[in-house]
């Protein structure tokens, strides 16, 4: 029941000898997720609570037969890190770090571009199947085994609707954060193509925020080809033009990308937008009805 | 990160970019030997971090050092969109045929550099995308080539007929790109770029904003930064490591996390009251990032209330507790203060607030009511 990860989900942990690498390597593992390796050049040999560490990703690889990334890699040298599980046959990347430079993600996704692997994020929470794996650093209490699936731009505003959500006793099948930068790799589209698919989906919820277009792009590609039920919230209305609302990406620039733009898109493809995140909690209710 | 236009036509001039020759004055007594120096009539521009300086009255033209002078007491110290003018352009003025606008940025729908160049230049050009978009003309840029001569020549042809202009203006918008390029630009424009009477093409204007995700590897960018350009709060703030916005509400907010900020603000807004401001304390907040945010908070008289709403994940609600009840005791917090704490570690801060004498709430709901029934009565 879930999307991109599971229980069978193989996680080498880029960066894993650093404090954020080692704490979450650890808290990962403790949630169920297989983690296999850990890779930090110059640390091959070395243990991380009993997880391997390896030289290169493309040993861990080798090795661990791990086939998803996760980088806890410093911002100077993560798009390396991110060419380097590419190049060794990673199918998922997961970028946890943030402050990459834009134009350093701008040539990444070129690079990406070229071959069938995915990379979410960066400067995102990472990918939650509830019960089965967690890649990233979302603390995975709140969650709760079900059929829902989340689609976020924020992190902490995802933990607010996933814990409501499962309070009121409904699921998640898997709750993807997607990052605050104005260029990721994993947007809207591509969540909903593959909850479409996914025989354990039955509703998708859009939690998106000021800048950019992505949530109109989404609003298109619902109306033309999902036939699931999607609810949304947006996340900025009272937010000023010209001003960067903590993340890179929530910027409101040209007098575009602004909240109520979202909001208007994603009503006009038929898809109910919460007034507030404890409404969200309803509008599921209703269309899993 | 913004610099100021003479900043951004140092990098010009460094790519090559003609910039008409000027100089940075502080006081109107500088002001005028800069006019003597370059030769009148000369530009005198304000330099600071806003659009429409020119409407503000922050641009004149003096056709004597004198006159200088006296304009440059005029526009040093006065105030322009709230932000005060502690120095000027001198610059040589042109006289102008033509004005064109060049830019570039970088396309989230296709995540790739865009050119854009419009004949329509010396007005706001966004009110140009607005209005007349078939006037901009725009190309993506493969970033593995960069931009290449046929593809400046392809847009420059559309907006000059005259070969050596357009051939000038090709050059320019290919350093231009370079410039972006190699400097981590999130923004870089041209506008006005003027031909003269006599066929030069000059940069007239320049504005240049650094993507701050780069500022630790374009480090002779990250010193033009000027700290008294900046609002002061959010000056301090970043240096603290929080991310924070001033508006002009009530309701203080300190939040983990631009989304849920946002989102808290909104909140704040649904139920009829207004934020005083977007912080974001981020991931892993310490004590001493707490106490950061309610000095900064605590200085906005328009304050009524300050409201907490921590989703503890990274961020451990003990370490938020420990914060606001130490920036209680050291700042002296004589505003009420409404707080929900949930998430990691929610039970040992809520115990810490509760042996200060301070009381945390479950919902965002419950708590952004309670703040607006306190600035209500």
């Amino acid at each position: 029941m879930s999307i991109l990860v599971d229980n069978q989900t193989r996680v080498v942990v880029q960066g894993i000898t650093g404090r954020d690498g080692a704490f979450h390597a650890q808290q990962m593992a403790q949630y169920g997720t297989k983690v296999v390796a850990g890779v930090t050049p110059g640390k091959g040999g070395q243990e991380v609570a009993g997880i391997p560490v390896y030289n290169t990703v493309w040993q861990a690889a080798e090795e661990e037969k791990a086939n998803t990334s996760v980088l806890y890699v410093p911002s100077a040298f993560a798009s390396d890190a991110i060419y380097e599980a590419v190049d060794a046959g990673i199918q998922l990347v997961v970028c946890i770090t943030e402050g990459i430079p834009t134009l350093e993600m701008v040539k990444v996704m070129q690079y990406l571009s070229a071959g069938q692997a995915r990379l979410i994020g960066p400067n995102c929470p990472g990918i939650i199947t509830p019960g089965q794996a967690k890649v990233g650093i979302m603390p995975g209490h709140i969650f709760q085994p079900g059929r829902v699936g989340v689609l976020s731009r924020s992190g902490t505003l995802t933990y607010e609707v996933v814990y409501q959500l499962t309070q009121a006793g409904i699921g998640q099948s898997t709750s993807i954060g997607l990052g605050g930068d104005p260029i990721i790799g994993f947007r809207f589209v591509d969540g909903l193509e593959l909850f479409e698919a996914d025989p354990e989906t039955d509703v998708v919820v859009l939690i998106g925020e000021i800048g950019g277009t992505d949530e109109e792009e989404a609003a298109d590609y619902v109306s033309q080809h999902v036939s699931k039920p999607v609810v949304a919230f947006i996340a900025g209305l009272t937010a000023p033009p010209g001003k960067r609302m903590g993340h890179a990406g929530a910027i409101i620039s040209g007098g575009s990308g602004t909240a109520e733009e979202k909001i208007e898109a994603l009503e006009a493809a038929g898809i109910p937008v919460a007034s507030k995140p404890a409404d969200i909690v309803g509008l599921v209710k209703k269309a899993m009805e | 990160m913004k610099v100021h236009e003479y900043q951004a036509k140092e990098i010009f001039a460094k790519y090559g970019i003609p910039v008409p020759t000027g100089q940075v004055a502080q006081s109107p007594q500088e002001v005028r030997q800069a006019a003597a120096e370059i030769g009148c009539p000369v530009m005198i521009k304000s330099q600071v971090h806003v659009g429409g300086r020119g409407k503000a009255g922050g641009i004149k033209m003096a056709q004597t050092p004198e006159e200088a002078e006296t304009l440059g007491a005029e526009i040093l110290g006065m105030k322009i969109k709230g932000l005060e003018v502690g120095k000027v352009l001198v610059t040589q003025a042109v006289d102008i045929d033509s004005e064109a606008y060049l830019g570039v940025i970088v396309d989230r729908r296709s995540q790739k550099p865009v050119v854009m160049v419009s004949a329509a230049g010396g007005v706001d050009i966004e009110e140009v995308a607005r209005e007349t978009p078939e006037k901009i003309h725009k190309l993506t840029v493969d970033p593995l080539f960069g931009l290449l001569p046929f593809q400046a020549r392809k847009l420059v042809f559309r907006i000059y007929e005259d070969p050596k202009i357009a051939s000038q203006a090709a050059k320019i918008l290919q350093k231009l790109y370079r410039a972006f390029w190699e400097c981590d630009a999130s923004l870089i424009e041209i506008n006005p770029l003027v031909v003269t009477s006599q066929g030069e093409v000059w940069a007239v204007d320049a504005k240049f904003n650094e993507d701050d995700n780069a500022l630790f590897r374009q480090s002779w960018i990250a010193q033009m930064r000027d700290r008294q350009a900046e609002i002061p709060e959010e000056l301090e703030a970043r240096e603290k490591g929080l991310s924070f916005v001033k508006l002009d509400g009530t309701v203080g907010c300190v939040v983990n996390g631009a989304g849920l900020a946002m989102g808290t603000m909104d909140l704040i807004k649904h139920y009829g009251g207004e934020p005083a401001n977007f912080l974001d304390i981020g991931g892993s907040s310490s004590p001493e990032k707490v106490t950061a945010a309610m000095r900064i908070l605590l200085r906005d008289a328009n304050v009524k209330v300050v409201l907490f709403n921590i989703f503890g994940g990274i961020t451990r609600c003990d370490d938020v507790a420990n914060g606001l009840v130490s920036a209680i005791k050291e700042v002296g917090v004589d505003l009420p203060i409404v707080i929900r704490l949930t998430g990691t570690n929610a039970d040992e801060g809520k115990e810490i607030l509760r042996r200060n004498d301070l009381v945390a709430v479950d919902s965002m709901e419950e708590v952004v009511q309670k703040a607006i029934q306190m600035v209500g009565a």
